[in-house]
């Protein structure tokens, strides 16, 4: 594998999270992820993944440990500059939502206009990429309309459209059949050599097989385990003050 | 073709671009229900309220204005020949005295017609008989304070002891201060109703947030800043308000017509010469404009707060 610089897209650094006063879902979790690759979440159902990934996307604030994200810290970050990362971000739901009133066709619009783009260049580039996922037909179908696996299908659209930096995706074939999946699998490939950088949780062991080339991220009651080796751990510390139990202090 | 106008009119056609596009995030109209409707209420009660509040002003203000530098004096006396002697000295010594502009002994034709619904003018009553005061209508240039109607008793007392010395505006004490209270009355009640408006935009905007709810957490993750999920919230209660506060100023402006005609209808003087001026209605007018900010800037308020508490 020949990859790029190596440019550190996201860091976590000994991070827990617990909802509320519950006991920890997450424990200690320390990884690095580069830009450009393509990573798989997998673990048992209830393993912590789907909260993983809301740190990811910035909907969870951990409980504690530090998260880096491009480069910039991200549990301080202002609310103003929040908007500004998650539109560098693609996120497929594990509950999809998707807006109820909306229709397909402005579902995955939704993206662009948030971003203000101008409402000429986002016809073309919509409808070619439900054209891609197979609801070409359907864009004026609601979701309410739309079978699980359609629905599944325009969140995915919405996720790439914007083509986003990194794309996070919440078991995004859970609900589609095995030639679906392989095809969506292909759409986040084609988006991953455009340099998006991916991490899809699954539990679907015949999907990672399908690329031999991703990086596996293993999670266990909370920890992260790193079956390929391939995650950095612990992340490289940049400019974090050495801790007092290592100066023997 | 000159760039200005073509900047314009693409500015314009980003903004009516995004607008529209913004505007599909949310179910439109469905937004606040029977908003519309609370808003016309409150705009045309408003407007009635500003109405009978700047009526009641001009109607002191014309009152005072005729009032004003008014004094009378009347000269009260048994004997016909002594009082109207005492009235002459009393013309003379005003005349001349300082701070008099005019001095006018009302004449007996004027009198008459004053008590002439009292004491009637048939053929045979003999009214100069009868005690009837004489009057003299004076104007001071300073107002009518004690401090200025003092001098004019000293001047008087020798030449007229028999006279009495009023200031008009005295009299009418009363109905100012009532006038008064009554437009106290006004304000308040325009502050309450614009507390109302402002209390019932806040419960419609939280029930919209909460009816939205889940689109809102959805814009908000895929980056839609606070500004632009409050600026769809503001726009559909600027067309709610709109739409009311146009309802309520027709409400309220129909009241008003209907109330002046009872008002004219009653024959007074005094309403014809009070109504409402031009600058009124332009204000009267304005109401519904502050109706639709005040509605709003609450609603923006209430979103952004409400925003803040998400991460
Ligand atoms: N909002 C929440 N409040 C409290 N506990 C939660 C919340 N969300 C998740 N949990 C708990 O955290 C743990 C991890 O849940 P999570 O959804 O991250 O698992 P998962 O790996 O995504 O599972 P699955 O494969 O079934 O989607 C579970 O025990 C769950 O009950
Ligand atoms: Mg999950």
């Amino acid at each position: 594998m020949n990859q790029t610089d190596d440019v550190e897209i996201v860091q976590f650094d000994n991070v827990g999270l617990r909802y509320g006063t519950g006991k920890e879902v997450l424990t200690d979790v320390s990884f690095t992820l580069y830009s450009g690759r393509f990573y798989f979440l997998t673990g048992a159902s209830g393993a912590g993944k789907t909260s993983l990934l809301k740190l990811l996307y910035l909907s969870q604030r951990p409980s504690r440990g530090l998260i880096r994200m491009f480069g910039t810290d991200a549990i301080t970050l202002p609310r103003e500059r929040l908007p500004g990362f998650r539109r560098r971000l693609g996120v497929v739901f594990q509950d999809f939502r998707l807006v109820q009133h909306l229709s397909a066709f402005d579902n995955v619009a939704l993206p662009l206009r948030v971003a203000g783009v101008p409402e000429r260049e986002i016809i073309r580039p919509v409808t070619d990429m439900l054209d891609w996922v197979g609801l070409g037909d359907r864009s004026h179908a609601r979701p309410a309309t739309l079978s699980g696996g359609e629905q599944q299908r325009v969140a995915i659209a919405r996720a790439v459209i914007g083509r986003p930096d990194m794309l996070v995706a919440d078991e995004p074939t859970g609900n589609v059949d095995p030639d679906m999946a392989v095809k969506l699998l292909r759409l986040f490939e084609a988006l991953n050599r455009l340099g998006t950088t991916v991490v899809v949780a699954t539990h679907d062991i015949h999907l990672i097989q399908k690329m031999p080339e991703s990086l596996i991220m293993r999670l266990d009651k909370g920890r992260l385990s790193d079956p390929t080796g391939a995650l950095r751990y612990p992340p490289r510390r940049a400019s974090a003050p050495p801790r007092p139990e290592v100066l023997g202090a | 073709m000159s760039v200005v106008p073509a900047i314009v009119g693409a500015l314009r056609g980003d903004w009516r671009e995004r607008n529209s596009a913004e505007a599909r995030l949310l179910p439109q109209g469905k937004l606040s229900g029977p908003m519309p409707w609370v808003i016309a209420i409150m705009i045309g009660l408003t407007v009635v309220a500003t109405a009978s509040g700047l009526a009641l002003r001009n109607t002191a203000r014309v009152a005072s204005a005729d009032v004003s530098g008014g004094v009378t004096v009347q000269i009260v006396h048994g004997a016909p020949r002594e009082r109207d002697r005492q009235a002459q000295a009393a013309l003379a010594a005003l005349r001349n005295a300082p701070g008099v502009v005019s001095a006018r002994l009302v004449p007996q034709a004027e009198l008459d017609a004053l008590v002439e619904p009292w004491l009637g003018t048939t053929v045979g009553d003999d009214v100069n008989a009868l005690p009837v005061p004489a009057l003299l209508d004076i104007r001071l240039a300073n107002g009518t304070d004690e401090v200025h109607l003092a001098p004019l008793r000293a001047r008087l007392k020798v030449p007229a002891p028999a006279a009495r010395i009023d200031a008009q505006a005295s009299w009418l004490a009363p109905v100012f201060k009532a006038i008064g209270g009554l437009q106290w009355l006004a304000g308040g009640l325009i502050g309450l109703l614009a507390f109302a408006t402002v209390a019932t935009v806040l419960l419609a905007s939280r029930n919209a947030l909460g009816n939205h709810r889940v689109t809102i957490e959805i814009v908000h993750m895929l980056g839609g800043t606070d500004t632009q999920i409050a600026r769809i919230f503001q726009r559909s209660m600027a067309v709610d308000a709109a739409a009311g506060g146009i309802g309520g100023l027709l409400l309220g402006v129909v009241a008003i017509s209907l109330l002046g005609h009872q008002f004219a209808s009653l024959g007074s003087g005094m309403m014809t010469s009070a109504g409402l001026g031009w600058t009124d209605w332009l204000f009267i007018c304005c109401i519904p404009l502050g109706g639709v900010l005040l509605a709003v800037l609450t609603a923006r308020l209430t979103v952004l707060g409400a925003l803040r508490r998400m991460l």
